[in-house]
């Protein structure tokens, strides 16, 4: 059966034209590029030549670039980074409620060893609030962290007034714009964020390899020791075919994204709107002007979201709830609780995440399958029949 | 693979799912965890489980399990019924991942309170 990848939002394939480009520096370019030889300075050209690819891409002129292993590295580099490097200023963080676990577990990671960290919960349209982010700065706050665009609900955030805000109070700011790099413009010019995080293998390059870009004057402590390699910052023998391949990638992404992107957004919106008028009582969580083109997310009431996707799973088509990442999780998507949305609804959410490879045949697959395996679900249900809603509570005398 | 066989053959047809209307006994629990539901519906005669069947608002392993338990019900004596354990319906369906052990608890959760309904309604 041929699969209907619809998760390209928890990761996508490797572009051809990637692969062709890195495949000479996993076989016989295969030099260490911190050795004195020519060879390996020869990589070490290509290596530099990417660097400086992306920070042209990325309109990074005033920006230093580290290359990571991906982007929860890069985010925990950023956040453990600024937080120790800046701690004799203050130890108070400010993290939104919906960005990864690489943001929120290394918050978390960073309170045990006593620093406060204020969670800011977004609106019902999964946006963050500005005011309620002046309103948590202290006078101890080193660094706040709201991702570009967030993975669940494909909801941007509005990261430049953010970045505005915090560069009037002195606060470093970091985004995670792993999900907008390559598909939505993404200039650090503009935004001017002072730590950006971007992860290849989101935009069609290989695994395992992403960066940490750093506004020139912000200071950040290494997470590792060991050389010298990216200013002692991330030392480590570079990844030179993640590195080469990313910046091409990314070259490729940002010469097609305008195409793609409105391709997307058609096909994401006939999605969207075929599953509204095909099936009852559904929601789209978050909000649908503000969103990356390839991104849906909604709630299929009185049905759960497992057994929803192992039951299209059967059918072929990939889809996710929530964070791929957290699937092995039984609690509801903390994005979409953080956005006001009640647990049963939350547990009834599907992840529709389309990429280069669809096309409108994928979109009516989805349009002829779905239906049907929400029926049986649903007849099985308890819920949604009698015009019985979730109302009453059966979970205070178990357990 | 995250789930066996046998749980996914009983997840891909479940089998006496529904209501049955003027059942003898129900019983209707929740999983304070992850917020999936199960109700349970017998039909008694001569204190002997004549008819079963389950709705479920849950997980695969909740589906598998409350189409097992609905087959380990069947036919069985009332006594006996409240004897089915969690870990019981778990071995019939040849285990569950470690994360989704606790969603076996739903059944036998729901036969105690089907089964109490039941004897309630008796005894009143
Ligand atoms: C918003 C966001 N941040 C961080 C990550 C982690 O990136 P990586 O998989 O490269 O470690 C992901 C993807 O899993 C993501 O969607
Ligand atoms: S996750 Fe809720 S019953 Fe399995």
């Amino acid at each position: 059966m041929k699969t209907i990848y619809l998760d390209h939002n928890a990761t996508t394939p490797m572009d051809k034209r990637v692969l062709d480009f890195i495949y000479p520096y996993l076989t016989d370019e295969f030099y260490n590029p911190s050795s004195i030889h020519l060879p390996g300075q020869q990589v070490r050209e290509e290596i530099e030549k990417s660097r400086k690819k992306i920070l042209e891409l990325l309109e990074g002129e005033n920006y230093n670039l580290y290359f990571t292993s991906g982007g929860t590295e890069a985010d925990n580099f950023a956040i453990q980074g600024a937080a120790y490097g800046n701690q004799k200023k203050g130890r108070h963080i400010i993290c939104s409620s919906i960005e990864h676990h690489a943001v929120i577990d290394t918050c978390k990671a960073l309170e045990k060893d006593g620093f406060e960290v204020t969670y800011l919960s977004t609106g019902s349209d999964g946006v963050v609030n500005l005011d309620d982010l002046k309103q948590s700065i202290r006078k101890d706050t080193i660094l706040v962290t709201v991702m570009h665009a967030n993975n669940e609900t494909g909801v941007i955030q509005p990261v430049e007034e953010i970045a505005r805000f915090c560069r009037e109070k002195g606060i470093i700011f970091h985004t995670d714009a792993v999900q907008t790099a390559g598909k939505i413009p993404l200039s650090l010019k503009k935004i001017g964020a002072d730590l950006v995080v971007i992860s290849s293998h989101k935009f069609y390059g290989p695994k395992a390899a992403g960066a940490l870009l750093v506004r020139k004057g912000t200071r950040i402590f290494p997470l590792f020791h060991g050389g010298s390699q990216e200013k002692n910052l991330r030392p480590g023998t570079e990844n030179t075919p993640g590195i080469i391949g990313m910046a091409r990638a990314l070259e490729i992404a940002v010469s097609e994204m305008e195409t793609e992107g409105i391709r997307q957004k058609e096909l994401r919106d006939r999605l969207e709107e075929g599953i509204l008028n095909l099936i009852p009582d559904v929601q789209v969580n978050g909000s649908r002007e503000k969103r990356v083109p390839g991104t849906l997310n909604v709630s299929i009431k009185y049905v759960e979201g497992e057994a929803l996707l192992m039951y299209l799973s059967d059918e072929g088509i990939a889809a996710s709830s929530g964070s791929a990442c957290s699937s092995s999780s039984l609690e509801p998507s903390h994005v979409l609780l953080s956005m006001g949305i009640a647990h049963e609804i939350a547990h009834g959410s599907i992840r529709f995440s389309l990429g280069k490879m669809n096309g409108e045949e994928d979109v009516e697959a989805v349009l002829k399958i779905l239906p049907e395996v929400v029926k049986k679900l649903r007849r099985f249900s308890p819920f949604g029949k009698d015009k019985e809603e979730f109302g009453e509570n059966v979970y205070a005398h178990t357990h | 693979m995250l789930y066996n066989k046998k749980v996914m053959d009983y997840f891909r047809n479940p089998e006496n799912q529904g209501r049955i209307e003027n059942a003898d006994g129900i019983g209707k629990v929740g999983n304070p965890v992850c917020g999936d539901v199960m109700v349970i519906y017998l039909k008694i005669d001569d204190e002997t489980i004549r008819d079963v069947k389950f709705e479920t608002f849950g997980c695969v392993a909740a589906i598998a399990t409350s189409s097992m338990a609905a087959e380990m019900l069947k036919g069985k004596k009332v006594e006996e019924a409240l004897k089915i354990t969690n870990q019981a319906v778990e071995e019939s369906l040849e285990g569950l991942p470690p994360a989704k052990r606790h969603c076996s608890l739903l059944a036998e959760e729901g036969i105690q309170a089907a089964i109490h309904d039941y004897l309630k309604k008796k005894g009143g």
